[in-house]
């Protein structure tokens, strides 16, 4: 149902970018006034996600810790899997953003002749980083669109993703290994029983609009190919807070121009903003050294104790019987 | 009360992963005998001045909640999103990958998949969703959000009491999203509204006014003692002190009441007396801070506090350096995680310094408690111990690592360094089963009640696997690990599961290959035993 739902609203954006080429005024709206309106929310809506995490305190110090503490000075310490100070969070932070070590440790688990067995399941791991290092090539390629001349390191980057020369245009190794990426996720999460149990609609939704945008990139590349001087010209007006509506650049442009701006406009309130969380996350940002330096609470207040007069006073008799000494007789 | 039939373990080892027909959101909670824990009483409630005191239990149809009860939920929630920005973030941030779904102890044995922690946080997330953002609001179930009813209440009753807040799905997500943090707050919300659990209200409600979980009293605390240095005496011939509530003394000491309440955990605190007894330690025990562990953990921050403040109180009155603790789990985690940002700064002790060998102890220089095992790997590494390791050649020993040690510590050297001088025979169980990927006993945070024992042998299920498998290999035929839960409950699951294995604290591992001055020829362990050596 979940997915029902999720393939029906992809189609639905798409035919309406399709419907908005029809006249001018839609055509403008898309080119001239939606870009703008996409970024806008993204960015406030991405700020004003991260400053709301960030007024929440971390009133306790909770880091998971995933290897050995510093303790005594002969005992060899994890720094990265479990910190005790900034260099080590540092390292464990990077360890965690560029390489999705905690996704690393995936294991899978079968019930073999009563009991269970752990097995490697480092496919989630390995495709989660293929989309996510792919996707990111893909964005830096982009750049060749925003800025006259192209920075030199997009053309490296460029040429290296090329560097296959397959095809003509050239095939970039990144566009095929998003592709592969997104196919692994969302076949995974349909076959997999109880993925399909936990996933909301926004989780394929996530997916499908990652992959029609992918899928109207590649079709103006290879398929049906884009004017893209036509395409350059119309950032370019972006940049220069000149829009104007393109020339010659087939309705498929039009569906992959939308569909960003849809995905940036959701962006912020959707789980897409791990990409932001990531970095805030109290069990892994953390360093383990509660024990030397001590962690404020900003709302740490006056509680109801007992204190050790109304236990005596309770106890002393006993106290007294027993042996035990008192602090009043 | 009564115990519930649980199936043999041949039955219960057949788990049903299928999956309900209908979607998790249209899949009433049902609460199976063996699988919940009594409710509160009155008593304990009214006692800790906690709202909502009455008779009930869980399978009432009637929880005779408060009129406005979804309202102070409600806020209660909002408070806590404002408080907690690992609250705020582990509702907003989940991408629902699925790495957390197996690795939790309770999806593995018993195959429910609300046991999955992502769904777990999900019963949260879905009212969280409802309330608090835009899209839920505006979209409801089609955004992932539902109402709050009294069978989402009641879900999240089952559920939030079926977690033991191990934090090992934690480990595995990629966001470090912690189920034990959501946990923590669901049970806060259930708590504003009177719903908790016997097994961990009513031993709070004795911590507060006896000073430790089971209540016992300064004189039985006394007679307990005395009573273990007895037992010493007669399989050592070594007469050791029972310093109790003494002024100037170095250190306090701290342990869970477990400790010296029941076997097997009176063997460990034999073990702590024995050795605090040869290294000549000035120490004392303290009846009004006589519980190191803290269920306070399982019901709020605030309870967490009010259970806590009674170490740095007595340790102040009694004028010690420092204060040292004894093996437990989750006593760790409040001491290491919490305490000095609840209860310190403790300025009024002194940086811990080893007075045998005189290291200092910088890792604990502002909360000024040691774990005992740092303690005691110190000493050995300086030789202060004599050791015979040949005494325990009748054990063959595998360890398990506690959860919160384990994850909330990262304490895993210190006690095989231990271990390994205090024994010839120590086998690791398999390498995705201890340190930080650890198992849980299955019945940590509250849930090691009689009324919960299906569910406990579930959970614990993983961990008396890997256990057998050593078994089976090197003929394990003892558990050693570090805390009180896991000396109780681990016993239970090991008669279950792999009967044969019995539990130790590593205290009675060094205590055993401790060689004391002026002792008599041991024969017997302190379990008395036939020994090796």
């Amino acid at each position: 149902m979940n997915l029902l739902i999720s393939i029906v609203a992809v189609l639905i954006l798409m035919l309406l970018a399709m419907g908005m080429t029809m006249n001018h005024v839609t055509i403008y709206f898309l080119t001239a006034i939606a870009p703008y309106a996409a970024i806008a929310v993204f960015l406030a809506g991405f700020i004003r996600r991260i400053l709301l995490w960030a007024k929440s305190p971390v009133p306790f110090r909770i880091p998971t810790t995933c290897g050995q503490e510093k303790s005594l000075p002969w005992i060899k310490s994890s720094p990265l899997e479990n910190p005790s100070g900034l260099p080590g969070v540092i390292g464990r932070m990077a360890l965690e953003v560029l390489l999705f070590r905690s996704l690393f440790r995936n294991t899978d688990v079968e019930m073999i002749d009563g009991r269970p067995v752990y097995g490697s399941a480092s496919w989630l791991w390995f495709f989660g980083l293929v989309f996510h290092g792919s996707l990111l090539v893909i964005i830096l390629r982009h750049l060749r669109f925003f800025t006259e001349p192209i920075l030199p390191g997009i053309a490296g980057l460029t040429a290296v993703d090329g560097f296959l020369e397959l095809a003509i245009p050239t095939l970039y190794l990144s566009d095929v290994m998003l592709l592969a990426a997104v196919i692994f996720l969302f076949v995974r999460r349909i076959i997999n029983a109880p993925l399909r149990y936990i996933s909301l609609a926004a989780d394929y939704f996530a997916l499908l609009l990652i992959a029609a945008i992918a899928v109207t990139g590649l079709w103006m590349r290879h398929i049906q190919p884009t004017d893209l001087e036509q395409v350059k010209a119309l950032v370019m007006g972006w940049v220069t807070l000149s829009p104007h509506s393109p020339q010659g650049v087939g309705v498929v442009f039009f569906i992959h121009l939308f569909l960003i701006c849809v995905l940036l406009a959701w962006f912020p309130f959707s789980k897409l903003m791990h990409a932001g969380g990531v970095f805030l996350s109290p069990t892994r940002n953390l360093a383990n050294n509660s024990r030397s330096q001590r962690h404020m609470n900003p709302w740490n207040g006056p509680v109801l104790v007992h204190t050790y007069e109304e236990y005596e006073d309770e106890f002393r008799d006993k106290m007294k019987a027993a042996g035990l000494p008192v602090e009043k007789e | 009360m009564a115990h519930v039939k649980i199936p043999q373990p041949d039955e219960l080892i057949k788990i049903n992963y299928a999956l309900p027909e209908t979607t998790w959101m249209e899949t009433p909670v049902e609460f199976r005998p063996g699988t919940w824990s009594y409710s509160g009483t009155a008593k304990s409630l009214i006692a800790l001045n906690l709202p909502n005191p009455r008779s009930w239990q869980p399978t009432d149809e009637d929880w005779k909640l408060p009129e406005n009860w979804q309202a102070i939920i409600l806020s209660g929630m909002k408070e806590r999103l404002r408080k907690y920005r690992s609250f705020r973030l582990f509702m907003d941030i989940c991408v629902r990958c699925g790495a957390c779904a197996d690795k939790c102890h309770f999806y593995i044995g018993s195959g429910d998949p609300k046991n999955m922690p992502v769904l777990r946080a999900e019963l949260l997330r879905s009212v969280y969703r409802r309330y608090f953002t835009t899209a839920g609001k505006r979209f409801g179930r089609l955004a992932g959000a539902r109402d709050l009813t009294v069978d989402v209440l009641k879900e999240w009753f089952y559920y939030f009491y079926q977690c033991t807040e191990c934090r090992r799905c934690s480990v595995f997500c990629p966001y470090g999203i912690d189920q034990a943090e959501i946990t923590m707050m669901g049970r806060e919300l259930l708590n504003l509204v009177g719903c908790n659990i016997n097994w961990v209200i009513e031993p709070v409600a004795n911590c507060f006014r006896t000073g430790n979980h089971l209540g016992i009293q300064p004189g039985g605390i006394k007679d307990m003692l005395e009573f273990m240095a007895d037992d010493i005496e007669d399989r050592t011939g070594v007469r050791v002190d029972v310093p109790l509530n003494k002024k100037g003394a170095d250190i306090l000491f701290v342990t869970p009441s477990g400790d010296y309440f029941a076997d097997p955990g009176t063997y460990t605190c034999m073990g702590y007396l024995m050795l605090f007894h040869e290294i000549g330690l000035n120490y004392t025990f303290s009846t009004y801070a006589s519980e190191g562990g803290n269920f306070g953990l399982f019901t709020s921050a605030e309870m967490v506090k009010r259970l806590n403040a009674k170490i740095y109180a007595e340790a102040k009155r009694l004028g010690v350096k420092w204060i040292l603790g004894g093996e437990c789990g989750h006593m760790w985690r409040v001491i290491h995680q919490y305490m000095d940002t609840m209860n310190g700064p403790a300025d009024f002790l002194e940086e811990p310094v080893s007075p045998i060998t005189g290291a200092r102890f910088e890792n604990a220089r502002s909360t000024k408690m040691v774990h005992i095992a740092e303690f005691t790997a110190d000493l050995i590494r300086n030789k202060k111990l004599k050791l015979d390791p040949r005494r325990n050649d009748h054990l063959k020993i595998t360890f398990h690592d506690s959860c919160n040690p384990a994850r909330a510590m990262g304490l895993f050297e210190e006690p095989r360094y231990i271990i390994n001088n205090a024994c010839n025979h120590f086998y690791e169980m398999a390498e995705d089963t201890i340190r930080e990927k650890t198992f849980c006993c299955g019945a940590g945070a509250g849930l090691g009640n009689d009324e919960n024992l299906e569910m406990r042998m579930r959970g614990g299920m993983p961990r008396a696997m890997a256990v057998r498998a050593v078994v089976q290999k090197y003929g394990v035929n003892r558990l050693a690990c570090m805390c009180a839960i896991d000396r109780a409950t681990l016993t239970t699951l090991m008669d279950y599961w792999v009967p044969g294995v019995s539990v130790m604290g590593v205290h009675e591992l060094l205590a055993n290959a401790l060689i004391m001055k002026g002792e008599k020829e041991r024969t017997v362990d302190l379990r008395g035993n036939e020994m090796g050596g």
